[in-house]
């Protein structure tokens, strides 16, 4: 269930160029990505930034215009969410998690769902509900998500709960890459820390986690990088101990460009994207006004 | 448990449990709609005398029997967050189609059942592709086949009914007596269709796919259910069943009449709404559909042993059918 940590390994997933049109409207204009063995690396970006797009892209929820994917180095093409998670990926899409009738065994189990043994189960087709179960609530147990009982809706769950269980999934099935978009959005303070320790202890078990968020104390408290998205492009990756909160804020707006001094190096940066952006050569961020 | 959990601090993570065995067959949405059942079956019992007695409940359980047979596809599709307005006129296009052929006598009456009940199949798939190719609404759709086939039946028929059919043909509405009731073997099929669809939809993958293809279908599509094929599969068994609904019909009467069915689309949704399935899709049980049917049929069965007018009847029904709905949508605003 968890991919061991490699640090002289390559990047675990990475896209270049990936360009994405709906209608006259360009969600993703060229688009590169990268993640890192065993690393949370936060994808931000103000709104239509292309975020959710980029992340639909990876995970096989939508096609690319064009643009490569590569996983463990290999070029991939994921025509479906369904051959995304065969090659292990798994998402919490935002505001699409669960299926809030259904119980939480159910909805840990949904679209993947195991048939009892022998003719019960390839003849009358029959669920193995008590395995089903019995799963959901180890599985449940190693992620310390405590509940009361796995046979009641998911509706009938906090918001935090509910989160939880779409985040237990995701961790149950991804052996390769977890990625989450917007998890935190619909929570309370403490709901939200709550969920930000899972996404801990799941990258502490070795699973590296894309986490799609808008809230910058949150990024700046779990992740390792920080992947900047504006206008459909990715315009830097920092980690969070280089740049303060602002500094990523004015980046994300436009209000300042990242530049690629030795002070500042980021980890990744495809240099035919940084210029196109209009990085500038000189040792420190410039708003654009200050340049010439 | 001393470490963080997602959930509140109090709760405490537990073994898996599974509810009492009543309890799951009889999920909470059911126990209203058998409460109601049985409030309706004492109020009759009290002020007639002839309802409590087992010729009645023979009698009851025919008049169900076939809008009852045709609320199991109903239920399936309003599972899906669907409506089936056209259900009765396939049934009653399948009807003639299997009398018409067997009583031509060239066609083998088992043979005419079957392709009488391929034809229903043929609608509900129909509706299936136009649902789920074209996206369009199936208040729509089924709008427009209810029309299709209505006029089909009446085309084919020649506004004849038919008559002097085979014995194969109307065998399931010959009677064996258990006790002192008589009983249709007919309805022993109605029975055994509703324990069939209990159990599909509550103990089979597909089962779990059409709740969550109702519930919540983008979420279950990213989790790689093929919704659309659930769509189709289910418009498409649901004209299986209005096939043998259309085979029940005939036993029943004795005759291919191209007048049938005519309000059993509405009557169908009424059981399943009373039967407490959401029309909002998602939530219900295909038992509670029964005991829906059952409610609509002790009530028209003991109002008139009252005397009441046929019309007050249907005003009855209206009025519970919009009770049961307006329960179905308060009860569901703090979830939505
Ligand atoms: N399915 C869609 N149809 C049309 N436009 C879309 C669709 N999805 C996204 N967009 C547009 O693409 C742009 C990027 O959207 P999105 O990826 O959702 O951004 P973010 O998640 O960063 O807010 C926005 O202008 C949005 O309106
Ligand atoms: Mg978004």
């Amino acid at each position: 269930m968890s991919s061991d940590i490699d640090p002289t390994a390559g990047p675990i997933l990475t896209a270049r160029g990936l360009v994405k049109r709906y209608g006259h409207v360009t969600a993703l204009d060229g688009a590169d990505f990268d993640l890192l063995p065993g690393e949370v690396l936060a994808v931000i970006g103000d709104n239509g930034a292309g975020k959710s797009t980029l992340i639909k892209i990876l995970t096989g929820a939508e096609q690319p215009d064009a643009g490569q994917i590569t996983l463990d180095g290999a070029p991939v093409r994921f025509r479906n969410p369904l051959d995304a998670r065969r090659h292990g990926i798994e998402t919490v899409y935002q505001d699409l998690a669960v299926a809030p009738a259904l119980d939480i065994a159910s909805n840990l189990f949904l679209g993947r769902e195991v048939r009892r043994r022998g003719p019960l189960g390839t003849v009358l087709r029959m669920l193995d509900k008590p395995r089903m179960r019995t799963e959901s609530a180890r599985h449940m147990a190693e992620l310390r998500i405590g509940l009361r009982s796995l046979t009641q809706p998911v509706e009938n769950l906090s918001g935090g709960q509910r989160q939880g269980v779409a985040v237990a999934r995701a961790a149950a099935w991804g052996n390769h890459v977890l990625v989450m978009d917007e998890p935190t959005a619909a929570l309370g303070v403490k709901e939200s820390g709550q969920v930000l320790d899972l996404i801990r202890r799941i990258r502490d078990r070795g699973l590296p986690v894309v986490l799609i968020s808008h809230n910058m104390p949150h990024v700046f408290e779990i992740a390792d990088r920080i992947h900047i998205q504006r206008l459909g492009r990715r315009v830097g990756v920092v980690k969070p101990g280089d740049y303060s909160m602002a500094e990523v804020v004015s980046v994300m707006t436009g209000a300042m460009t990242l530049d690629y001094g030795e002070a500042h190096q980021p980890l990744v940066v495809d240099q035919a994207a940084a210029s196109a952006v209009g990085i500038g050569p000189r040792g420190e961020a410039t708003a654009p006004g200050d340049e010439g | 448990m001393s470490t963080t959990t997602v959930a509140a601090p109090d709760t405490v993570t537990q073994g898996p449990e599974a509810a009492p065995l009543w309890r799951r067959l009889l999920s909470v949405s059911t126990l209203e709609p058998l409460a109601a059942l049985v409030l309706a079956s004492v109020f009759f019992a009290i002020r007639t005398d002839t309802f409590f007695t087992p010729g009645n409940f023979s009698l009851i359980i025919q008049q169900v029997m076939v809008v009852g047979t045709l609320a199991i596809g109903q239920t399936l599709i309003i599972l899906t967050a669907g409506i089936d307005l056209s259900n009765g006129a396939i049934m009653a296009f399948g009807t003639i189609v299997m009398t018409k052929l067997a009583v031509g006598g060239s066609v083998p009456p088992a043979l005419a059942i079957l392709i009488g009940i391929l034809v229903c199949a043929g609608f509900g798939l129909a509706n299936g592709l136009l649902v789920t190719r074209i996206s369009l609404p199936p208040f729509i759709v089924t709008l427009g086949m209810l029309n299709i086939a209505f006029a089909l039946t009446h085309i084919y028929s020649n506004e004849q009914t038919v008559s002097n059919l085979p014995r194969l043909l109307t065998v399931l509405g010959e009677t064996f007596t258990v006790g002192a009731t008589d009983v249709t073997y007919g309805s022993i099929v109605t029975i055994a269709l509703f324990l069939i669809f209990a159990y599909v939809l509550g103990q089979t993958g597909w089962g779990r796919h059409v709740y969550a293809t109702g519930n919540n279908p983008e979420a279950a599509r990213l989790t790689g259910i093929a919704t659309k094929r659930v769509l189709l599969s289910v418009y498409t068994v649901a004209g299986v069943i209005y096939g043998i609904a259309g085979l029940l019909l005939v036993a029943r009467t004795s005759v291919g009449d191209p007048q049938a069915g005519q309000t059993d689309n509405l009557d169908s949704i009424t059981a399943v709404v009373l039967g407490g399935t959401s029309l909002f899709g998602g939530r219900g049980a295909v038992l509670g559909t029964l005991i829906g049917a059952l409610i609509v049929g002790i009530f028209r069965n003991g109002l008139q042993l009252m005397g009441v007018a046929s019309i007050y009847q249907t005003l009855i029904t209206g009025i519970l059918v919009i009770l049961a709905v307006t329960v179905d949508k308060l009860s569901r605003r703090g979830n939505r």
